[in-house]
């Protein structure tokens, strides 16, 4: 790891004026279980390192009235385990229970996961699929113009997740078809259905992150059922091939793994 | 340099120490607690877990410096007034370990897994939450044996003691 300048602020005001002042230079720490992996290897190589667990009111779960608000640091562990978020949104809770390993959970945060936007990562595919608004310090953005591309997102210059909202669905979930290895998803989908909109959204599958799939939200808006989604596929063009998995393998995961989750929020 | 002050195993200290230094350097280098071990260095392994603030963590993937006023238990704090804690002795007991290097990791992590699941833990359970500790010799079996057995263990010993 090479040397950084490493701040601790105390408010969010202090962490965006010191964000601010590095210019491009700066990076902010949340959980750091991506962060700090990345800078140790030195692919990441920040002049100045910005702390955010110093800061007040950054972390929490609350629900008011149809919206689950989750502050930006509140760590994975937390929201797999919060009561609110097992009644309001179970999909949510189940998703941040399969991220990582349980020492991770208990160290990353749904803020750094979003910012990070991991073509692999579980979060993006929950604020996509729950149709999210992410609030910074700035404003507010709907996740549909939140994620990017890979390792991008509509984050600018100076500009902090303080946290992220989610409606509460009337059923959703997530299935993700793990790496064996590394538990990243291969294929992750998440499906959200409330009143009559549905949103089915894919991450670890596309070369530029997370995405929707239109054509499988009209079948499921017809009859919210695994069946509506037989003889639909899934083209290969721009999705990710690795050692791991060819794009044709992960087109056919996503139908599966969208079959899944279909009947996963139907409790079935 | 910058300073930090945690409390490690019940005992306060203070170091000024380079931003860059990871809390496993910090407990093996600084306070020469050299039971926390680095396997991997990439949180894959988990042979690095220690308690934060009650949390396992991997402390291979933690900076010292952000830890400050933190509680931090290592595998050095968990034996008290000269016995075993009950994990250890399950370990022992059970023989889940071959050549030890994981031991430390793989036993903070199931304090850990009891403290959050309780005393009653089936195969499937430990096995599913012991996914972040990588064991090379004993293909798993009784470290999940001593795990389950340990768990009850840890119970019996909270009961003795209310």
């Amino acid at each position: 790891m090479y040397a950084f300048n490493y701040q601790r602020p105390k408010t969010v005001r202090q962490a965006a004026g010191l964000l601010a002042k590095a210019g491009g230079d700066g990076k902010l720490l949340a959980g750091g279980q991506t962060l700090l992996p990345t800078m140790k290897q030195r692919l990441a190589s920040p002049a100045m390192l910005i702390d955010l667990n110093q800061v007040d009111g950054m972390s929490g779960i609350e629900l008011k009235g149809r919206n689950l608000h989750i502050g930006a640091m509140t760590k994975h562990a937390d929201v797999a385990n919060s009561h609110v978020v097992k009644t309001a949104i179970p999909g949510l809770a189940a998703l941040a229970e399969g991220i990582g390993d349980p020492a991770v959970r208990n160290r990353g945060t749904i803020g750094g996961s979003i910012a990070n936007n991991d073509p692999a990562a579980d979060y993006p595919a929950a604020c996509l699929g729950l149709g999210a608004t992410i609030v910074t310090n700035k404003r507010k953005i709907p996740a549909d113009e939140f994620f990017t591309g890979m390792f991008d997102t509509a984050l600018e210059e100076g500009e902090i997740v303080t946290k992220v909202i989610f409606p509460v669905p009337q059923k959703a979930a997530y299935e993700k078809f793990p790496n064996p290895a590394s538990r990243y998803a291969m294929v992750g989908v998440f499906v959200g259905k409330k009143g009559s909109d549905v949103r089915v959204a894919v991450t670890g599958a596309g070369a530029n992150g997370v995405f929707r799939l239109p054509e499988f939200e009209a079948a499921l808006k017809t009859r919210f059922n695994a069946k509506s989604l037989d003889g639909l596929s899934v083209p290969a063009d721009g999705l990710n091939g690795d050692i791991h998995a060819s794009p044709e393998y992960r087109a056919h995961l996503i139908g599966v793994m969208a079959k899944r989750a279909v009947s996963k929020a139907l409790g079935k | 340099m910058a300073s930090v002050t945690m409390t490690v195993n019940g005992k306060s200290v203070t170091a000024t120490i380079d931003p860059r230094m990871l809390l496993s350097s910090f407990l093996r280098e600084h306070l020469r607690l050299t039971g926390t071990h680095v396997g991997c260095d990439t949180s894959q392994c988990g042979a690095c877990v220690v308690h934060v603030d009650g949390r396992a963590i991997k402390s291979c993937t933690a900076l010292a410096i952000s830890l400050d006023g933190a509680q931090v238990t290592t595998i050095e704090g968990l034996a008290a007034d000269g016995h075993l804690h009950p994990m250890q002795e399950a370990f022992r007991e059970h023989h889940g370990l071959q050549c030890g290097f994981c031991t430390p990791g793989m036993i903070m992590s199931a304090v850990d897994i009891v403290n959050r699941k309780g005393a009653m833990l089936d195969e499937h359970t430990i096995r599913e939450e012991l996914e972040g500790n990588i064991c090379r010799c004993t293909g798993y079996h009784n470290i999940v044996k001593a795990v389950a057995a340990g768990a009850q263990a840890m119970a019996a010993t909270k009961v003795a003691a209310e």
